[in-house]
C-alpha cells in the first residue's frame, strides 16, 4: 500500500514537470515572436536588412518611429481611431441597454416578438453586398458615422444586459415607481449605476472591436481622411509587399524603410491595446461567462 | 448545462391556449394599441432597436433577393429584372468559384482538426497547475494574440517571414536549412500558415469557457478518483473530459456552422499574387466579385449559397452532436 502511494506521487511529480515544461515551451512560442517585432521596429534600417538577430536589436534606433511621426496622416489616423472607438463603445453600450432594459420587462407587449426578431439576426444576415447597397442608399459611404451608426446594436450584448437587468430585485423598481419615477427615470438612475460591471465588459469587449475593425473602412471608406490606424497600416502592408515583390534583389533601402515604418506603426497600432490589457483582463473573463454559460 | 426548470414543467403541462386567441381580430388589436399606449414609457426604450433591426438586418436580408435578379448600377432593387436561378448556374460552371470552395473547406478543415482540439489540451494544462501566479502568468500571456487585428498580426507574419525575418533566422541558426526563403510566397504552404497563424492567434482564448466549466467541477471527485488510485491522465479522462463534453459539443456546433465563412481580415492581408490561388476563400471571392469588380448579383447569389450551406451544416451538427449527448440538443 505504502509503495503505491509513493509511485503514484512520482507519477503525479512526473505528470506535472512534463506539463510545466510544455506550457513555458507555449509561453516561448507566443512571446519571442512578440518580443521580436518590439526590438525589430527599433533596428536601424541596416540591421533590418541584413537581419540575423533575434532577441537583441544590433543598432538601437529610433528611425522607424521618427519616420511615422513625421508622417502626418498616421496622426490623423489616430485621432480616427481614438474618436470611432470612444464614441462607437459609448453609444453602442447605451443602445443596447436601453433595448436591454426594456425586453428584461416581462409585461411589455409585443415581447415575443421582439425577441424572435433578435434571435433571427444573431443567425441570419443579408451577408456583405445587400449591406453594402444599404449602407449607399442611406449615404453614409465615406461618412464618420459609418463606425457608429451601423454598429450600435447587437443582440449578444442585449441578452447580456437583459438577463444582467432581471437580476436586480423588482423591489427597487417597485419603490421608485411609488415615489413617482417614471421607466426612464428608473433605468438612468437606478438601473445604469447598478449594472456597471456587465456594461463595463461589453464595453472593453465592444472596445476592442472597434479598435481592431478594417472591414468597416475597407467596405464603406475611401476618404483617405476617415482611415483608422487599421486601414493605414494595411495599405503599408500592402505597399510593402508588392514593392519587394517588385524589388526583388533590387532597391534595398525603399525596401528596409517601409519594413520598418512597418514595424513602427505595428507598435503603435497595437499599444493602446496592450495598454487597456490590466484592465480588460479583470473584466473579461466574468464578461465570457456572463455570455455563454447560461444556468 | 442543466435544463432549466422553467422549460421542465411547460413540458409537463399541455400549452394552454392563450385566452387573446379566441378573441376576434379587431378586439386583439385595440387591447395591444391601449396597452402600448399605456406602457408608452417603456416601449420608447425598445422602439430604437426594432427599428433599427428592420432597417440594418431585415432590409438587407430582403436584399438577397438581388441574388435572383440582374442588378446593375442604374437599377434600383426593386426596378432590376428577375433572372430566376441564371446566377446560380453561373455559379456551378465557374472555376474560380470551385478553387475558393475547395481552399475554403481545406484551411477550415485544418483549423477545425488541429485548432479545435487545442484550446481543450491547453485549458486542461492550465488547469492542472497548482501554483497560482505561474497559472495566472500562462493565462495572461495565452490570451494576448487574441488581442492583435488581424491586420497587425499580417504584418507581423509578413516581417517574420521576410527573407531576413525572424522565422528564417530560426530555421538557419538550427541548421534546417542553408538558404533563407519567403515561404508567404509559396503557395503550397499557404493551407498551413493560414492554420497554424490563427491557432497562435485564438487558441489560448479558446481555453477561456473551458476553464470556467472546470471551475465548477466539484473537487470532491478527484478525492474520490485519488482514492480508488486513479493517476493524474486517467482523472482527466475519466472526469475532467466527461464534464466538459456538453460544451465542447457546443463549441464544435458554432465552428462547424462557421466553417464556410473563414475569416476574410485573415485571407485579405496574407493572400498576395503568389499564393493567390491557394489563398482565395469564399468570402474573398464575393468580396472580389462584388466590391471590386461590381457583380453585385452573382456575388450575392454565392453569399446566399454559403449562407444556407452554413444553416445545413450547423443543424447537421447539432444533430450528431445531440446522439453523443443522450439525445439532447445542446443548442
Amino acid at each position: 500500500m505504502n509503495q503505491k502511494v509513493i509511485r503514484e506521487d512520482l507519477d503525479s511529480r512526473i505528470f506535472d514537470a512534463v506539463n510545466k515544461v510544455l506550457l513555458v515551451c507555449f509561453m516561448v512560442i507566443i512571446l519571442v515572436p512578440l518580443w521580436n517585432v518590439i526590438i525589430s521596429s527599433l533596428s536601424s534600417g541596416r540591421a533590418l536588412a541584413e537581419g540575423g538577430f533575434i532577441f537583441w536589436s544590433k543598432e538601437f534606433s529610433l528611425e522607424n518611429y521618427r519616420a511615422v511621426f513625421n508622417d502626418s496622416t498616421i496622426g490623423q489616423s489616430f485621432v480616427v481611431s481614438v474618436a470611432k472607438t470612444f464614441i462607437g463603445v459609448i453609444t453602442h453600450v447605451f443602445f443596447c441597454a436601453m433595448i436591454g432594459y426594456g425586453l428584461s420587462k416581462r409585461y411589455i407587449r409585443g415581447r415575443k416578438l421582439y425577441v424572435a426578431m433578435g434571435v433571427i439576426t444573431m443567425f441570419f444576415s443579408g451577408g456583405m453586398i445587400p449591406t453594402y447597397l444599404l449602407i449607399k442608399s442611406l449615404g453614409l459611404l465615406n461618412s464618420f458615422w459609418v463606425y457608429i451608426i451601423p454598429a450600435l446594436f447587437s443582440y449578444y450584448d442585449v441578452v447580456i444586459l437583459m438577463n444582467f437587468f432581471r437580476n436586480v430585485p423588482d423591489s427597487l423598481e417597485e419603490s421608485a415607481k411609488i415615489d413617482g419615477a417614471g421607466d426612464w427615470h428608473i433605468f438612468l438612475k437606478i438601473f445604469i449605476p447598478l449594472s456597471m460591471p456587465a456594461m463595463a465588459t461589453i464595453a472593453l469587449f465592444n472596445g476592442v472591436g472597434q479598435w481592431n475593425d478594417f472591414m468597416t473602412t475597407k467596405l464603406y471608406i475611401t476618404d483617405q481622411a476617415l482611415y483608422p490606424l487599421q486601414m493605414k497600416l494595411y495599405e503599408i502592408i500592402v505597399q510593402s509587399q508588392t514593392q519587394s515583390m517588385q524589388n526583388i534583389g533590387g532597391s534595398v533601402v525603399i525596401e528596409t524603410t517601409t519594413k520598418g515604418v512597418q514595424l513602427a506603426t505595428i507598435v503603435i497600432t497595437t499599444l493602446p491595446i496592450v495598454a487597456m490589457y490590466p484592465i480588460l483582463q479583470r473584466y473579461f473573463i466574468s464578461g465570457m461567462m456572463l455570455g455563454a454559460v447560461k444556468e | 448545462m442543466n435544463k432549466t426548470p422553467a422549460s421542465a414543467t411547460s413540458a409537463s403541462i399541455p400549452p394552454a391556449i392563450p385566452p387573446s386567441a379566441k378573441k376576434p381580430m379587431g378586439q386583439r388589436i385595440k387591447e395591444f394599441v391601449t396597452d402600448y399606449k399605456r406602457q408608452w414609457e417603456i416601449q420608447s426604450m425598445v422602439l430604437p432597436g426594432i427599428i433599427f433591426m428592420i432597417i440594418f438586418c431585415y432590409i438587407p436580408i430582403y436584399g438577397l433577393t438581388i441574388a435572383f435578379k440582374n442588378y446593375t448600377v442604374i437599377d434600383t432593387l426593386s426596378t432590376a429584372p428577375w433572372v430566376g436561378l441564371d446566377n446560380f448556374r453561373i455559379i456551378l460552371s465557374d472555376e474560380y468559384f470551385w478553387d475558393a470552395v475547395i481552399n475554403t473547406l481545406g484551411i477550415s478543415f485544418l483549423k477545425l482538426g488541429v485548432g479545435f482540439i487545442i484550446p481543450i489540451i491547453l485549458a486542461i494544462m492550465i488547469y492542472e497547475l497548482n501554483m497560482g501566479r505561474f497559472k495566472k502568468f500562462v493565462q495572461t500571456i495565452s490570451y494576448l494574440p487574441h488581442f492583435l487585428s488581424w491586420i497587425v498580426l499580417g504584418g507581423m507574419l509578413i516581417t517574420w517571414f521576410s527573407t531576413s525575418g525572424l522565422f528564417n533566422e530560426l530555421l538557419l541558426n538550427l541548421g534546417l536549412i542553408s538558404k533563407p526563403s519567403n515561404i508567404l510566397l509559396d503557395a503550397g504552404k499557404y493551407w498551413w500558415i493560414a492554420t497554424l497563424s490563427d491557432i497562435w492567434k485564438e487558441a489560448g482564448w479558446g481555453t477561456i469557457l473551458y476553464l470556467a466549466i472546470m471551475a465548477k467541477i466539484d473537487p470532491t471527485y478527484y478525492e474520490a478518483a485519488r482514492i480508488d488510485g486513479a493517476g493524474r491522465l486517467r482523472q482527466i479522462w475519466n472526469i475532467t473530459l466527461p464534464n466538459m463534453k456538453a460544451i465542447i459539443s457546443l463549441n464544435l456546433i458554432l465552428t462547424v456552422s462557421g466553417l464556410l465563412g473563414s475569416n476574410l481580415d485573415q485571407t485579405l492581408v496574407l493572400m498576395n499574387s503568389q499564393n493567390r490561388e491557394k489563398a482565395e476563400v469564399i468570402n474573398s471571392y464575393v468580396y472580389r466579385m462584388g466590391m471590386t469588380q461590381g457583380d453585385f448579383s452573382y456575388a450575392t447569389a454565392v453569399g446566399l449559397g454559403v449562407s444556407i450551406v452554413s444553416v445545413i451544416l450547423l443543424l447537421m451538427a447539432n444533430k450528431v452532436t445531440s446522439k453523443l449527448n443522450d439525445n439532447q440538443s445542446v443548442l
